[in-house]
């Protein structure tokens, strides 16, 4: 009963924003892994997006992971936010345009 | 959620199991049986004797068929019988634009003097499809594979005793049975589990994870294709008229070429002057053996374009898929298969149950209320379903119309009367009943077969009928156990 009433809102959603970032937010860090990696090894173009592939679906549950391991929700969100911006980039400089 | 690394990642563990569980008990469970499709197969079809046609044969029976009944479909496929099945399978384009698919007679070609089924083709469909239209099905299995290895990670994080547990196993009480049962069936077969969980999400990529190839290619799907199946020919219909070439000759090439034997042919355009056939070959019992095709015109017969892989991510992927769709394997593999399928099945029932005797000590609202008679409609309602379809299979008049999609029809309604009966029941009754229902219809399967004259004493039926009625002795002893704690 007590561990019922413990359940506030505040922590709710919380576990809710968590929930998002790790579904939503992991999956985008995860297709901008495969896109990332797809430009970036020097491989002919359907062995480099195999490649990408591959680790994309690893680097999903992994990064899905993390949303649940960060300290806050908030820290979660900025996890993705700076994985997202890193691979994002990268990809950009090597001339991918979205 | 609990403090620490282990208490985050068990949270995780027991929540993301929860929401994907019944999902993934039956994707699990029609795995299982896909691992037997073409057994299966045989087994609902007893007019097409097994196995004595080879494939050049039952493939050219095939394309004779087609040629006179499906000649105006822009394209074929046909897997045809070979030494596992006693069948060929083809689907085509309908006249009304849908699609059409027939097992047809190893020998003649036509479908008439074999019964109306969808057979072990069923579950293997059931398994990634799971009954929904593209690519709904596919895009739902793909996450739930995302989600079982998520769990299957976590769920080793969340293990503390992983070794000594191993030797654990504490009867009769309750939750730390469960709990010992689950972790049992985990760690004994973990390597099939994680390997599973991965290379099924990788089968699915190109719907789940198709963004890395689309960025890179910009989005021209076309030359993805050309670049991943170099030898699959696809030009467009000439329209002039030009008979088909005989098939067999290029099938016996095909074979020379591969080493080994044939698992899929496409004829594209037939009747036409740019008619192409394109022919697969079969996973032998060499996982290392990649998939090789070679294209033939389908007016003189040559060879135009042949392809044996070299590149080495793509003989990755091949390799991780060919894991596991395991159609690479002798029977002791299947087997072996089979039997992890099965711990895999019963460990993620064995997780749902925890679940739910964890708190049953505590407060019992909606949510352990529903998570209960889900369980009942999914851990027992499952077996029952899938029982039900061999049964009606054997029980359904041969004449019946729509006959395929009737066997499919009942096992649903069955499937959606115990999801009822287990939503309006006393849980503890529910789980008793359902069990000895589900008892009652395994055991009925041999039993069917019997009756109905089709049981012949050769393996295929022997094995089902002891498979079937252990079964039925394990889900008696369970209804029975229930019985007794109430």
């Amino acid at each position: 009963m007590t561990k019922a009433a413990a359940l506030s809102l505040r922590y709710r959603l919380a576990v809710l924003s968590r929930v998002v970032a790790a579904v939503v937010g992991g999956y985008g860090v995860a297709v901008l892994l495969a896109v990332a990696i797809s430009w970036l090894l020097p491989l002919s173009r359907e062995e480099a997006s195999i490649v990408a592939t591959m680790v994309a679906l690893l680097g999903l549950p992994v990064a899905m992971m993390g949303c649940f391991y960060a300290r806050t929700a908030l820290r979660a969100w900025a996890g993705l936010a700076i994985a997202a911006a890193v691979l994002a980039g990268a990809a950009f400089a090597m001339g991918w345009r979205p | 959620m609990k403090p620490g690394f282990r208490g985050a990642m068990t949270w995780l563990h027991d929540w993301s199991g929860l929401v994907v569980g019944w999902l993934l008990f039956v994707i699990a469970l029609a795995g299982t049986l896909s691992v037997f499709r073409s057994e299966i197969g045989n087994w609902m079809r007893p007019e097409a004797r097994c196995c004595a046609v080879d494939s050049v044969t039952a493939g050219n029976a095939a394309v004779g068929w087609l040629s006179r009944h499906a000649a105006r479909s822009p394209a074929w496929y046909i897997q045809p019988a070979d030494a596992r099945s006693a069948t060929s399978y083809a689907v085509w384009t309908a006249s009304d634009g849908g699609y059409a698919q027939k097992w047809l007679d190893a020998r003649t070609g036509s479908p008439s003097t074999v019964r109306d089924t969808l057979g072990g083709d069923f579950f293997y469909r059931l398994h990634f499809e799971l009954e929904m239209p593209f690519p709904w099905g596919r895009m739902l299995a793909g996450a739930a594979a995302i989600a079982m290895l998520l769990a299957v990670i976590t769920g080793i994080v969340a293990h503390r005793r992983f070794f000594v547990d191993f030797f654990t196993f504490r009867a009769g009480k309750g939750q730390r049975s469960w709990l010992d049962a689950h972790n049992l069936l985990a760690v004994t077969a973990l390597p099939f589990h994680l390997m599973i969980a991965f290379t099924g999400a990788l089968t699915l990529a190109n719907l789940i994870m198709p963004w890395g190839a689309l960025s890179i290619y910009r989005g021209d799907m076309e030359a993805i294709r050309k670049d991943l199946y170099p030898a699959a020919i696809d030009r467009p219909a000439k329209g002039i008229p030009a008979p088909l070439a005989p098939v067999a000759p290029m099938l016996r090439a095909a074979e020379r070429h591969f080493g080994g034997g044939i698992a899929q042919i496409a004829v594209l355009n037939p009747g036409d002057a740019a008619a192409v056939v394109s022919v697969t070959s079969a996973e032998d019992s060499r996982i290392g053996i990649q998939r090789q095709t070679v294209s033939f015109d389908g007016v003189t017969g040559r060879p135009i374009a042949v392809h044996d892989e070299k590149r080495p991510a793509l003989r990755t992927f091949n390799f991780l898929y060919a894991l596991h769709t395991a159609r690479f394997g002798e029977l002791a593999t299947r087997w072996l298969y089979f039997l992890c399928g099965l711990m895999l099945t019963a460990l993620i029932g064995a997780g749902l149950i925890l679940w739910t005797e964890k708190r049953r000590a505590r407060r019992q609202g909606f949510g352990f209320a529903l998570v209960e008679r889900l369980n009942i409609g999914f851990v027992a309602g499952t077996p029952l379903a899938f029982a039900a379809f061999l049964v009606a299979n054997r029980l359904l008049p041969s004449a019946l119309p729509e006959r395929a999609a009737m066997e499919v029809r009942v096992m649903f309604w069955l499937w959606g009367a115990v999801l009822l009966y287990a939503l309006v029941r006393p849980a503890r009754r529910a789980w008793r009943e359902v069990l000895a229902a589900a008892a009652a219809m395994c055991a009925a399967i041999p039993l069917a077969d019997l009756l109905t004259g089709e049981m012949r004493p050769d393996s295929l039926h022997i094995a089902t009928a002891i498979f079937a009625l252990s079964l039925a002795a394990g889900f008696a002893r369970a209804a029975a156990h229930k019985t007794a704690a109430a």
